[in-house]
């Protein structure tokens, strides 16, 4: 059952309303609304007071003050008084707390839709700002690693190599697991059609070429770009969150040295080898399905595979997965440090460095193939 | 405290954040050796005064002088240069979570100073024993409690023996007697090391137990509007802001 609250409208002697509430006020419950009395007020022009009558009112809470403060809208609107006499003292004191201070006007955001060209202006001012922020942060990053090179810029060894630990070896078991699965795809792909013509032999050419010039640096770079340079902006954000990088500004020793250019070296040092690593994987996975499925035998498979790939492709792979390593080393590390102070700014950072990443990944493989292409490699 | 030399000078500073004022016509003096307490109520802009004396936020007008320097005027290496004498203690501590408390408080060292290892470690375990976290050198922030965090937060800050010291809301969320202790080691450094100390707090007891000058800024006039020795404005005060303040609301 749920409960219910009655309200009588009475008009007494000329200028005076008088509002009977009986029953139980309470949150959920059934209740007649305010507006009743603003239409009634309308209706009879001519009165100067409301009054209340509470004796039949047997429980309330919440619900009746929220009321009570419409009524009090409702005559401050129409210049009619509200008395509270009739009211419980409990309800009488906490509607006094509520009106103790009067509300803040200019405190309040301002609502309502933005206009089309409104939010477009925003979003085309914010895009050139972020634009600057990141060639600013780009800037500072050169800067650190020029401190670098002359040996003087500030941070730990120790933190550089736990970094690199976190950044590599942990890194193995995914990137096993990817790029072994990439070069198996890519293999049964290139068998189907390669079978037609009984060319079976050159899957371990497409395998090969396929995963050590691209692939492998590519899936290597987007499994870091979720696993580490969402981790870096976590990191970061959530320092920012507790002024540690605040600390360490006004200590002097500037965040970008400490904390950025280790993440950097670390990735640009480690995504090579990773790479390296990956391309094994890949080409074994190619592997087990040429042996296992074309029934070429795992020697001829070899050969093919170390006749096809030249070191040119392996350099192209090696130097895209070090540029893919920078590109999500700083993806991370700008938006941690452009990190709000909450938590759901942390999320948000970890999110658009993910993103960042993988859209840089993407934006500088197209460019590196472009280059290759017209050099001619 | 005869002498008195002036050790940070703000001049006609007004905070902002983009189009909205927060505070503005500020002129003070903070002296060499004071412990300067800036009180007001909430949100009225004591943190952000304190991150543009530390040089993390600049002000939208109006100076602040270091001695003689220019601390806005000039460039960042002169920030730099005159805040590395400073020393902060961050509301939260804010201590590096990746580090022990020992390579927290070694880590100024290490850059700062040609003192071998050996010497840090005596230097850090003299520091945290100064705060009473002796033996706590292994510890990792995240392993101690709040007050912990805090105090270790000032044996850091106190780390390159800094002539001043900020201090952002030492009490809040202490329980009473910790808070009483914080006070009483302020005091205590102060005295016995002549360092200048500024204290953001509304916490009224620390700040009549603690403080020998202070600054008030009024919330609804957007502005100053007391300085002085925080017991004799209670005893002199005829603002009705700054008496509300004071006396938590009561009526005299």
């Amino acid at each position: 059952m749920t409960a219910s609250g009655a309200m009588s409208l009475e008009q007494l002697s000329g200028d005076t309303l008088k509002v009977t509430l009986s029953g139980d006020w309470k949150l959920g419950g059934d209740l007649p609304g305010a507006d009743k009395i603003e239409r009634t007020l309308q209706d009879r022009a001519g009165v100067r007071q409301v009054v209340f009558d509470t004796r039949q009112l047997t429980s309330w809470d919440t619900a009746l003050l929220t009321f009570l403060v419409n009524v009090h809208k409702i005559g401050s609107r129409q210049k009619i008084s509200v008395n509270h006499d009739g009211l419980p003292d409990g309800a009488q004191k906490l509607l006094g707390l509520a009106t103790a201070v009067p509300e803040k006007t200019d405190a309040r955001q301002p609502e309502g839709r933005v206009a089309f060209l409104d939010s477009l202006g925003n979003q085309t001012v914010y895009l050139f700002r972020s634009a600057g922020e990141f060639l600013e942060f780009l800037g500072d990053a050169v800067l650190a690693f020029q401190k670098l090179l002359r040996g003087k810029a500030q941070f730990r060894l120790t933190d550089l190599g736990l970094i690199m630990q976190a950044v590599s070896a942990q890194a193995l078991p995914i990137v096993s697991l990817i790029c072994f699965l990439v070069g198996l795809i890519l293999a049964f792909i290139g068998a189907i059609q390669l079978q037609l013509f009984g060319a079976q032999i050159y899957v371990a050419d497409l395998v090969g070429i396929a995963m050590v010039r691209l692939m492998a640096a590519i899936m290597t770079g987007i499994v870091m770009a979720g696993r580490t340079g969402g981790a870096f902006a976590a990191q970061l954000g959530t320092m920012q969150v507790n002024q540690e990088i605040d600390a360490l500004k006004t200590l002097g020793i500037s965040p970008m040295e400490f904390l950025v250019l280790p993440r950097m070296l670390a990735l640009a040092l480690m995504m090579p080898l990773l790479c390296l690593y990956a391309n094994i994987m890949g080409i074994l996975g190619g592997m087990v399905v040429g042996v296992g499925m074309l029934h070429l035998s795992f020697i001829q498979y070899f050969n093919e595979t170390a006749k096809a790939v030249g070191l040119w492709n392996l350099g192209i792979g090696l130097f895209s997965g070090m540029v893919f390593g920078v590109i999500v080393a700083l993806a991370g590390c700008m938006r941690g440090m452009q990190c709000g102070r909450s938590a759901s700014a942390v999320g948000d950072a970890a999110t658009s460095a993910v993103v960042t990443a993988i859209v840089g990944i993407i934006l500088s493989t197209a460019i590196i193939t472009i280059i290759c292409n017209v050099l001619g490699i | 405290m005869t002498e008195t030399e002036a050790h940070i000078t703000v001049r006609d500073l007004t905070m902002a954040y983009g189009d909205f004022v927060l505070m503005r016509d500020l002129t003070f003096t903070i002296n060499r050796g004071d412990i300067f307490i800036i009180m007001g109520g909430s949100g009225c802009g004591k943190s952000t005064m304190m991150a543009i004396l530390i040089g993390l936020k600049a002000p939208a007008k109006g100076k602040v002088f270091y001695g003689e320097v220019d601390f806005w005027g000039g460039d960042p290496q002169t920030r730099d240069r005159i805040i590395r004498r400073a020393g902060v203690m961050y509301q939260s501590g804010a201590l590096w979570s990746s580090m022990t408390l020992a390579e927290n408080v070694a880590l100024p060292l290490e850059t700062y100073t040609d003192l071998t290892p050996n010497q840090i470690q005596e230097v850090v375990s003299l520091k945290l024993a100064l705060v009473g976290l002796a033996g706590f050198e292994e510890f990792y922030p995240a392993e101690i409690s709040g007050g912990m965090q805090k105090r270790a937060g000032i044996a850091r800050a106190m780390a390159l023996d800094p002539e001043i010291l900020f201090f952002d809301e030492p009490s809040a969320g202490l329980d009473p007697v910790s808070a009483r202790r914080l006070d009483d080691l302020i005091l205590e450094l102060r005295d016995s090391l002549g360092t200048t100390m500024v204290v953001v707090t509304h916490e009224l007891a620390s700040i009549f137990a603690i403080g020998n000058n202070s600054v008030f800024l009024d919330v609804s006039k957007r502005t100053m509007t007391a300085m002085g020795n925080p017991n004799q404005l209670l005893a002199e005060t005829r603002d009705p802001n700054l008496r509300l303040f004071l006396t938590r609301g009561e009526k005299s």
